[in-house]
């Protein structure tokens, strides 16, 4: 599935920098994206995954390098050029970012609504699947208020799916979730796997569900791609920073990755 | 050194004369880029237009009550005031003039305005403010939504209707505030009263207060959601930009009504 095709990758990645503010937080990497297969970004808080999500469907501008959506380098292009990406594309945010004044229903059809002609009813039984596949169909009228955390990232997931886009991205799906329902959210993404053709951007730092559902893993190190391989490679890799991050092993200047930790060990 | 001094308060009023147009040409970018997407893509027109009704029903149904009974009993005030004055020199019937004309040039606008600043100003920037504030915003630009057409757009289109149709009401319900006081007061019944008042008024009073009132609908609207839009990171922000919100589009309306009162002032020569 991950095999090299002749019209190349479908994400990349140049000497990109990002920084906010004086701030740099991606110091210039370089990655790809073959299509159709499912990546997985694995790195410690705070080492900037999320912005090389961000950056990914241009809501960061890299202040060098380039990164290639599609075959549109998404530093360059102008907005309606990024939005043509856009249209193509489904994320789903660390934290929901459902619209807060629509119902669940609502947030997923949204995107149906304003970019495709469809019937309203058409729309609706749309909405019914994407919900009934994250398992909210009962939520449907519900607002995101009234949600746990967990509902909202998979009201989120629906969301993003809800165009059946070329690339989906999910921030932290599994995060923050009870272990049955993040197998589930596994699940889902190994049957959309199957089922679409379909390329997957996941950003975690759960490992068990890096390696179920990851064909290629990324390992962010403090904006630093420190590896970048096939998962089963990956398993056996010798890099210090690496066997670090697998074995569980805290740092000894402890500092920010104190989080990290602490978020390992909730998992046992 | 006193030298030193004043360069440093001439290049710090400078960088603040500076921001202050910085932040205008913001705000007429943000209303210009608003308008722009009244007209472009047709698919969405009429999820906007829904928008837009919402927006009106809050904006302008919701205010109606309280709008009412300011402008009603202020209504009350201009007329006792005046009277205060006009009565020493025998001229009480001139209550009803006064009245509708201030009513209708300057009282009504203003105090809608107020009153929507309040309640809709503030809450724009909030909603902005939030919605940032959740990555919401982010949200609808990666679904290739434009925040500004989203948001800022149906709560212009809405403004613009409801505002004066708000000062409308206003202006009619500060006469009939007055009126109270000409039945009582002053020997008026009801119906001379109201005769008294459309003899006052010419068109153009009412259409001062009007084009006002359409100015207001701009400056509260791109002053809301300008904030908005500049709320930082946490939500304490969201409070900040709110404040913000509410006090600039006060400076702002207040300002604008002085700078139209002023040219209407010299243009009408009445
Ligand atoms: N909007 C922002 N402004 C300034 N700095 C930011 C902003 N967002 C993130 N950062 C900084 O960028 C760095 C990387 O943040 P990022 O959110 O990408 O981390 P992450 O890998 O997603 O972490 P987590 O696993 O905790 O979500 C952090 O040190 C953070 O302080
Ligand atoms: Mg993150």
């Amino acid at each position: 599935m991950s095999s090299n095709t002749a019209d190349g990758p479908i994400i990349s990645g140049k000497d990109l920098r990002v920084q906010y503010g004086h701030r740099e937080i991606l110091h210039g990497i370089n990655f790809d994206v073959q299509a159709e297969e499912t990546i997985v970004i694995l790195g410690g808080s705070g080492s900037g995954k999320s912005t090389l999500l961000r950056t990914m469907v241009g809501l960061e501008k890299p202040t060098s390098g380039a990164v290639w959506v599609g075959g549109t380098n998404l530093a360059q292009a102008s907005a309606a050029e990024i939005d043509e990406v856009r249209k193509k594309i489904g994320l789903s945010f660390q934290g929901g970012a459902l619209i807060g004044s629509m119902t669940v229903g609502e947030n997923v059809a949204l995107p149906l609504r304003e970019h495709t002609k469809l019937e309203a009813s058409t729309i609706e039984v749309m909405v019914r699947i994407k919900l009934q596949q994250v398992g909210l169909l009962k939520f449907q009228h519900f607002m995101p208020s009234q949600l746990s955390g967990g509902m909202k990232k998979r009201a989120a997931l629906a969301r993003a799916m809800a165009m059946d886009p070329e690339i989906l991205f999910f921030d932290e799906p599994s995060a923050g979730l009870d272990p049955i329902v993040a197998a589930g959210i596994d699940n889902l993404i190994l049957n959309l796997k199957k089922a679409l053709a379909v390329t997957i951007v996941v950003v975690t730092h759960e490992l068990a569900s890096a390696f179920l559902i990851a064909d290629r893993i990324i390992v962010l190190d403090a904006g630093h791609i420190v590896a970048m391989a096939p998962t089963e490679e990956l398993r056996q890799s010798t890099h210090p920073r690496i066997q670090q991050f697998l074995n569980r092993v805290a740092d000894s200047d402890a500092g920010d990755e104190v989080d990290q930790l602490q978020l390992f060990t909730e998992r046992i | 050194m006193p030298r030193l001094r004043i360069a440093e308060l001439l290049s710090s009023i400078g960088s603040a004369a500076e921001s202050r147009l910085a932040y205008l040409g913001g705000l007429a970018q943000l209303l210009v880029r608003a308008s722009t997407h009244v007209f472009t893509s047709p698919l969405k027109r009429s999820l906007s237009f829904q928008r837009a009704c919402h927006q009106a029903m809050v904006i302008g149904v919701g205010a109606l009550p309280v709008i009412s009974f300011i402008t009603f009993f202020i209504g009350v005030i201009m007329a006792l005031q005046g009277a205060y004055e006009l009565r020493r020199f025998g001229a009480l019937r001139l209550v009803a003039d006064g009245v509708a004309i201030s009513i209708t040039r300057e009282l009504g606008p203003l105090v809608t305005a107020i009153v929507v600043i309040g309640r809709s100003g503030s809450a724009f920037a909030a909603e902005i403010g939030t919605m940032k504030v959740t990555e919401e915003l982010d949200a609808l630009e990666t679904m290739a939504l434009h925040p500004i057409g989203f948001l800022v757009t149906p709560k212009l289109l809405a403004m613009l209707v409801m505002m004066p149709c708000l000062t409308i009401w206003a202006d009619l319900m500060g006469v009939l505030g007055g009126s109270v006081f000409g039945v009582l007061g002053a020997d008026f019944t009801f119906a001379t009263y109201l005769a008294a008042t459309i003899d006052a008024l010419f068109m153009r009073d009412i259409i001062t207060g009007l084009v006002k009132s359409i100015v207001f609908a701009l400056v509260i609207t791109g002053v809301g959601c300008q904030e908005g839009f500049a709320t930082g990171a946490g939500s304490e922000e969201v409070g900040r930009s709110t404040t913000a919100a509410v006090v600039t589009s006060i400076f702002l309306v207040v300002l604008v009504d002085l700078v139209f009162t002023a040219i209407f002032y010299v243009t009408g020569g009445s």
